[in-house]
């Protein structure tokens, strides 16, 4: 019965009812199903939410954003890269994937993410360097390049970040086996991030040096 | 001390900020709600410790019923041939000042774990950011000439293009404890156990890895998954049943798990957000962009996990 709560969230989701009706009438139905009262549902759903604040600081740096934007961040990164030879887009979120699994594999997973860099710097700049490739993009084309700034940032960050040592997802896992009498150090768990790691630069990088070719053909397409 | 309560608010205080200059956008048609919901988002920050549990929860019925009833978007947009002015006239300083918030969180990381005394070391990253931001807005006014207003105008303006989406992945945080509450993870973890196949090596791998990413895509949360799969397959299974090294099946299995969040809406803060914030018109467009890359990785977890961890 408590798997009804799941149900909601799939089919709400599918349906797309709106998100925050769904994932309320989720904690209801399972809370519910477990014989609790409804007051007690909102009591728990009241302090997990207050304890998961950290979640949403990160809007802090819109302001910063918004204030080089006003002043033209995305117009000057456009014109630097416009400037830059053999600049493609593929290339720059191959680069981009590296250095962000560079970082959060040493811990800095804060240091990028959607808000810092994605929306200021490197959409903008994917944008503009397949804009010089294909000689021009519809609407739907400069959307699936922002799409591919924001996909190349999370791979980079999922596949980097359980390399070091004290992120949440190794102490969680090391907790879990000392319940089970199997001590491990954090490094033993950690190095076997790494194959993952590789795989995913070479997945995703190969995917993003077909996007490259794939805008050649279309430039190619549009001359003729 | 400074801890994440500094932080917290100076985020209400930003909230605020964006609910008072949402107030008088008259160009936003729902600017009454708008701005509400960023002030009940602004007292959240500020007071969310003195509400209490029921007083938090009534606060998050007040959050959903202005989402539902819809949000809306103002003015502000500078025009492109400003921006563009702006930006021959500025150059490389704007790049400058972007890269203050993150040299900031990287040095405060590490410099406030040498001052324990002055910092909450287990938060040293978050605080950092927030001083980042504080700098980055106070050289920013002061190189470009702006007035404090323009980065609170501004960022009131970013804030509305992402909407009530701001607070998903707040939301599914919450939800994920109401599921742990009501006990949904050992369901899952019987019904799973009653799934697999007996004697089977490579099924229970397969099992394993796929229920990781599975239940991770329901969850959107790889942590929620975890125990769950760990429990059900991973321990009695993988590691007890047919000695696998415990430390690769669990680390891989993890990231298994991580494929998943590349696949569901559920995981709203890197699936759902980003779209809001690039202002995409396909809510899933970032999600179809990851289908190619996650499910070819999780085939190489798994056979990674039967590679390496069985020898």
């Amino acid at each position: 019965m408590v798997l009804l709560g799941i149900a909601i969230i799939v089919a709400g989701f599918l349906l797309r009812f709106h998100p925050l009706l769904v994932i309320l009438a989720s904690a209801i139905v399972t809370g519910l199903a477990a014989g609790l009262d409804p007051l007690a549902i909102l009591t728990a759903f009241g302090k997990a939410f207050n304890e998961a604040r950290y979640v949403s600081i990160i809007w802090i740096v819109l302001p910063v954003v918004g204030l080089l934007e006003a002043h033209g961040l995305q117009e000057r990164a456009r014109g630097l890269i416009a400037k830059m030879r053999g600049a493609t887009v593929g290339r720059f979120l191959i680069f981009y994937l590296i250095v962000r699994q560079a970082l959060s594999a040493v811990g800095l997973t804060s240091v990028a993410g959607h808000p810092q860099t994605v929306r200021p710097l490197v959409a903008p700049i994917a944008e503009v360097a397949a804009e010089t490739q294909a000689g021009g993009l519809d609407e739907d084309e400069r959307e699936e390049i922002k799409a591919w700034a924001a996909a190349t940032d999370n791979v980079g960050l999922f596949f980097g970040e359980d390399i070091f040592l004290a992120i949440g997802s190794i102490l969680l896992i090391k907790g879990l086996l000392e319940q089970y009498g199997i001590s491990l150090e954090p490094l033993q768990l950690s190095v076997w991030a790494i194959p993952t790691a590789i795989a995913a630069l070479l997945i995703h990088g190969f995917r993003l040096w077909r996007l490259d070719k794939r805008l050649a053909r279309i430039r190619a397409a549009r001359a003729r | 001390m400074i801890t994440l309560h500094w932080v917290y608010a100076l985020a209400g205080a930003v909230f605020a900020a964006f609910a008072l200059l949402g107030v008088a956008d008259r160009g936003n048609p729902r600017r009454w709600t708008t701005a509400a919901f960023w002030a009940l988002l602004a007292t959240s920050m500020w007071a969310g410790d003195a509400l209490g549990d029921l007083g938090n929860g009534v606060l998050v019925l007040g959050l959903v019923a202005l989402g539902a009833l819809g949000l809306g978007r103002g003015n502000g947009v500078v025009p492109a041939d400003v921006r563009q002015a702006r930006a021959d006239r500025f150059g490389n300083r704007l790049f400058a000042i972007a890269l203050i918030i993150p040299v900031t969180a990287l040095a405060g990381t590490f410099l406030f774990k040498a001052a324990p005394g002055w910092f909450d070391a287990k938060q040293a990253t978050l605080i950092a950011l927030a001083l980042g931001v504080l700098i980055a807005m106070t050289v920013g006014c002061l190189w470009l000439r702006a007035s404090a207003l323009v980065p609170l105008q501004q960022g009131r303006r970013l804030m509305d293009c992402v909407g009530w989406a701001a607070i998903l992945p707040q939301m599914l945080a919450s939800l994920g404890a109401v599921f742990a509450l009501a006990g949904v993870g050992d369901v899952v973890g019987g019904i799973v156990q009653q799934a697999i196949p007996q004697g089977s090596l490579i099924g229970a791998v397969i099992a394993y890895g796929l229920g990781m990413a599975l239940f991770t895509m329901v969850m959107g949360n790889a942590f929620a998954a975890f125990p769950v799969m760990t429990a059900a397959i991973g321990i009695p299974l993988l590691i007890r049943t047919y000695h696998g090294d415990p430390a690769i099946v669990c680390a891989i299995g993890m990231l298994a798990g991580f494929c998943g969040t590349l696949l569901t809406p559920m995981a709203a803060n890197f699936n759902l957000v980003p779209a809001a914030l690039l202002e995409l018109k396909d809510k899933h467009g970032v999600i179809k962009r990851q289908v190619g890359t996650a499910v070819p990785l999780l085939i190489v977890n798994i056979a990674l996990i039967y590679w390496l961890a069985f020898p």
